[in-house]
């Protein structure tokens, strides 16, 4: 059923995901003990799981800490690191600290939204990249700096932007 | 084991490494250095030793600081002192491998220097070059020396010395021993740390904490995570340290999720630590017991002030509260808790390790010691520098930056990050304290510098650091959550041509009403970018609002792009590479750009063959005689 051609068998399909990651929701708070201090923790195991942070998902980890859904949604909304959508399958993430500003990351950033069509933010529609941007790296001696799938490359040009993007959707 | 035997065990290694009939390669791995492809690096080392059949010993070691010259690799061969080799990219590996370590050649036209008992003919001493000569390395003492994961080097450095002094005195004498040391609050604020440690100390309540804030999020700064990439043991013997004296047994470390190398590093150290009872529930059989954990910071600004940071450790949004009760009385989870910054702790381990005196001996009256800065910005060589406190800003920029790249001038040196200001180039001799920083509009900070040229546009920078803390603004205080949107809204408007005359006074009264009635430190210190700027380069804001001139040609809407008749060719190039299609012109027609459709992405400007050089960039001006459509190119003279 990899090709679902009935909204019936969408559905089937839809529901056995969610079933899957209900399990591997199971599994992440398997190791916590229920503790006001984990909801941040949690938090991070989902989104380095799943990519954001679904609904359910939420709403299970507040019975699960016997907390308001509105306190997990606010924790989730607050930290830069939670996402409550889907990222692309490749992540790259623009630096915007200061040093790598004052050389020219603002450029830099402008470039890759031309090239992928979207703004910093943003995921294309087939899934394939998220553009966001970083306060700071902490790389600042290399600026401007650019992170695609937590790999960090230094002393950016407009060029090196292009092979780059090349090279990550080989 | 006791400690004695922990140290001889770790000396005897020592040893055996220094003393090996191998080569010895130290290569820099930390984040900076695999940013500039050290990966890379080591497997062309790896690659090329094995095809020359050259048995040698490769170290990952930290950040030594040269952060311009990464790659950056020392080859120590036994009985000779250890040679530095920056920029070492794959393609020069073997050139070194082939003509240093098989013919015996150091190369003196690749190598940085030397260090070590020894000389090598053509090579400088790595320590007496302008870049490394006015810094004393005390928190980062073994940063690019020793192997970060291997706790032994860090013991046969005198690491563990301090604890060990520490646990057989008095607590009280401890706190004594920091305060004769005059250390200060490395994170930005300069309160000094022994009187922070007196007051949990003195403070009621069994259980107390201690927490190192590795939250390192100004943007610019790198310090902290250089330092433990580089050296996580310093930092943790000094949260040991600040633990038994103020009578601590549980601690947290607080580090941004950003820095996994770090993070990873910490946990091995941690690790260590256990392996050879120096953390755990009785600490060298002195019964003082102690258990840290590392709490992931899931990235946000308002983290690093005290009070948020602990909102966040509970699992709350990081909000800050107003104090007093300070965390010293009533901390995490309403216990007396002590919080210092990850150079702060390693400054306690080498004091004392050393000596309180000994520390004090470096520094000004008023700043003892040394402080760390990440060098960065437009400057020769960036990296991670530690120096003298009162070292004059001359000395930072010009001696061990090496002054400015592409002959461009100083405008200002900013520290502090969005919390600081802007020292503009004439008072370029200030000493680095925390006091002169304070008096000249900003602050010693965490410790990120960033150096700004002639190039740099001070209302674009400022809008930049108002962008940044107007979003990490946590929402909870009306002066900042609305003050800094208010600024940052005049910003925009004079840097996109819409500025008014007194804007300049209205961002100056909500700039001091920000910094009077903020909650916490975002606030109080968010404007300071806006007053420095305001109070050094007025002359920028007001040719931007009244002139709609911007000399840096930064803002985007202040500069137009004109094709010169005399000039272009009429290549069409220009015309075919425009995103928008706003240039008229043929074949042998003077090109025209549209203004109304011009979106000054200086796509033509780049595009323009330098033999033609047609293009320019103007702001607040026209140039003269611009035709309002195509032309014929004039007749070649």
């Amino acid at each position: 059923m990899a090709n679902p051609s009935t909204a019936q068998e969408t559905q089937v399909l839809l529901e056995e995901q969610e079933k899957a990651n209900e399990k591997r929701l199971d599994e992440i708070l398997s190791a916590y003990q229920g503790g006001r201090e984990e909801l941040i923790p949690i938090l991070q195991q989902v989104q380095q799981t799943f990519g954001y942070l679904p609904e359910a998902a939420m709403k299970k980890i507040a019975r699960f800490l016997r907390l308001p859904e509105s306190t997990v949604f606010g924790v989730g909304t607050f930290y830069a690191q939670f996402k409550l959508v889907p990222s692309g399958r490749n992540v790259i993430r623009v630096c915007r600290g200061t040093a790598c500003h004052v050389r020219g990351s603002g450029q830099i950033l402008s470039d890759i939204e031309k090239q992928l069509g979207i703004t910093a933010g943003e995921t294309t529609p087939d899934l394939e990249y998220s553009l966001e941007t970083i306060a700071c790296f902490g790389s600042c001696a290399l600026a401007p700096v650019v992170v695609t799938n937590n790999k960090v490359h230094g002393r950016m040009t407009t060029t090196k932007v292009g092979e780059i993007l090349d090279k990550e959707t080989q | 084991m006791n400690f004695e035997e922990i140290r001889n065990q770790a000396t005897r290694q020592w040893k055996a490494i220094q003393q090996s009939e191998n080569t010895r390669i130290l290569i820099g791995m930390g984040t900076c250095g695999r940013a500039a492809g050290a990966e890379d690096t080591l497997e062309a080392l790896n690659e090329e030793l094995s095809r020359e059949n050259i048995r040698a010993d490769i170290l990952p070691v930290g950040c030594i600081g040269l952060c311009y010259a990464e790659p950056l690799t020392e080859v120590v061969k036994p009985g000779m002192p250890g040679v530095f080799y920056g920029n070492l990219t794959p393609e020069i590996v073997p050139e070194i491998v082939k003509d240093y370590l098989v013919n015996g050649n150091p190369r003196a036209d690749l190598a940085l220097g030397i260090r070590g008992e020894g000389e090598l003919a053509g090579i400088p001493n790595l320590f007496d070059l302008p870049v490394l000569k006015p810094q004393v390395r005390i928190s980062l003492r073994n940063c690019g020396n020793i192997d970060p994961e291997n706790i032994d080097h860090y013991v046969a450095n005198r690491g563990y010395e301090g604890l060990v002094k520490a646990l057989r005195m008095n607590p009280q004498d401890v706190i004594d021993e920091i305060k004769k040391s005059g250390l200060r609050g490395r994170g930005g604020a300069g309160f000094p740390t022994g009187i922070k440690w007196q007051f949990c100390h003195d403070a009621a309540g069994d259980n107390k904490y201690v927490i190192c804030n590795a939250d390192e999020g100004d943007p610019g700064a790198f310090m902290d995570r250089a330092l433990l990439e580089g050296d996580p043991h310093a930092v943790l013997e000094g949260i040991l340290i600040g633990a038994y004296a103020i009578g601590a047994t549980e601690g947290y470390i607080y580090i941004r999720a950003e820095y996994p190398l770090a993070i990873q590093r910490l946990r091995i150290a941690i690790k260590q630590m256990e392996e050879y009872g120096l953390i755990g529930d009785d600490i060298m059989g002195s019964g003082f017991g102690f258990h840290i954990k590392i709490k992931e910071g899931a990235g946000a600004f308002v983290c690093g002030e005290e009070t948020a940071l602990l909102a966040s450790i509970e699992g709350g949004r990081g909000m800050p509260r107003s104090r007093p009760p300070f965390p010293a009385q009533s901390g995490l989870w309403g216990k007396p808790t002590n919080i210092n910054n990850v150079e702060t702790w390693s400054n306690v381990s080498a004091i004392l390790a050393k000596g309180a005196d000994w520390y004090a001996g470096y520094g000004t009256e008023k700043s003892k010691g040394t402080k760390n800065f990440s060098l960065a910005g437009k400057v020769i060589r960036t990296g991670l520098i530690e120096v003298p406190m009162g070292i004059s800003l001359r000395e930072i920029v010009y001696d061990i930056g090496g002054g400015i790249p592409d002959g461009k001038s100083l405008k200002a040196v900013q520290t502090g990050g969005p919390s600081g200001g802007f020292i503009p180039e004439s008072l370029i001799d200030l000493p680095v304290d925390y006091e002169s920083l304070a008096q000249a509009g900003s602050i010693m900070g965490s410790g990120g510098m960033v150096v700004v040229d002639e190039d740099t546009c001070m209302v674009d920078i400022t809008k930049f650091f108002l962008t940044f803390t107007q979003s990490e603004s946590c929402g909870k205080c009306i002066p900042c959550r609305w003050g800094t949107k208010q600024m940052l809204d005049i910003l925009v408007d004079i840097t996109e041509g819409r500025g008014r005359p007194g804007d300049i006074e209205l961002l100056q009264e909500l700039a001091e009403a920000v910094k009077d009635d903020s909650l916490c430190g975002l606030g109080q210190t968010a404007p300071n970018p806006v007053l420095t700027s305001i109070r050094y380069f007025r002359e920028e804001y007001e040719r931007h609002i009244l002139e709609k001139y911007c000399s840096a040609m930064q803002c985007q809407a202040l500069v137009s792009y004109y094709i010169l008749p005399d000039k272009c060719q009429g290549c069409m190039i220009c015309a075919r590479n425009c995103p928008v299609q706003a240039i008229e012109g043929g074949k042998r027609m003077v090109h025209v750009i549209d203004q109304d459709k011009c979106i000054g992405c200086g796509t033509c400007l780049d595009v323009c063959p330098p033999k033609f050089n047609a293009v320019v960039k103007v702001s607040g001006t026209q140039p003269l005689g611009v035709p309002g459509k195509p032309v014929p190119v004039a007749a070649e003279s």
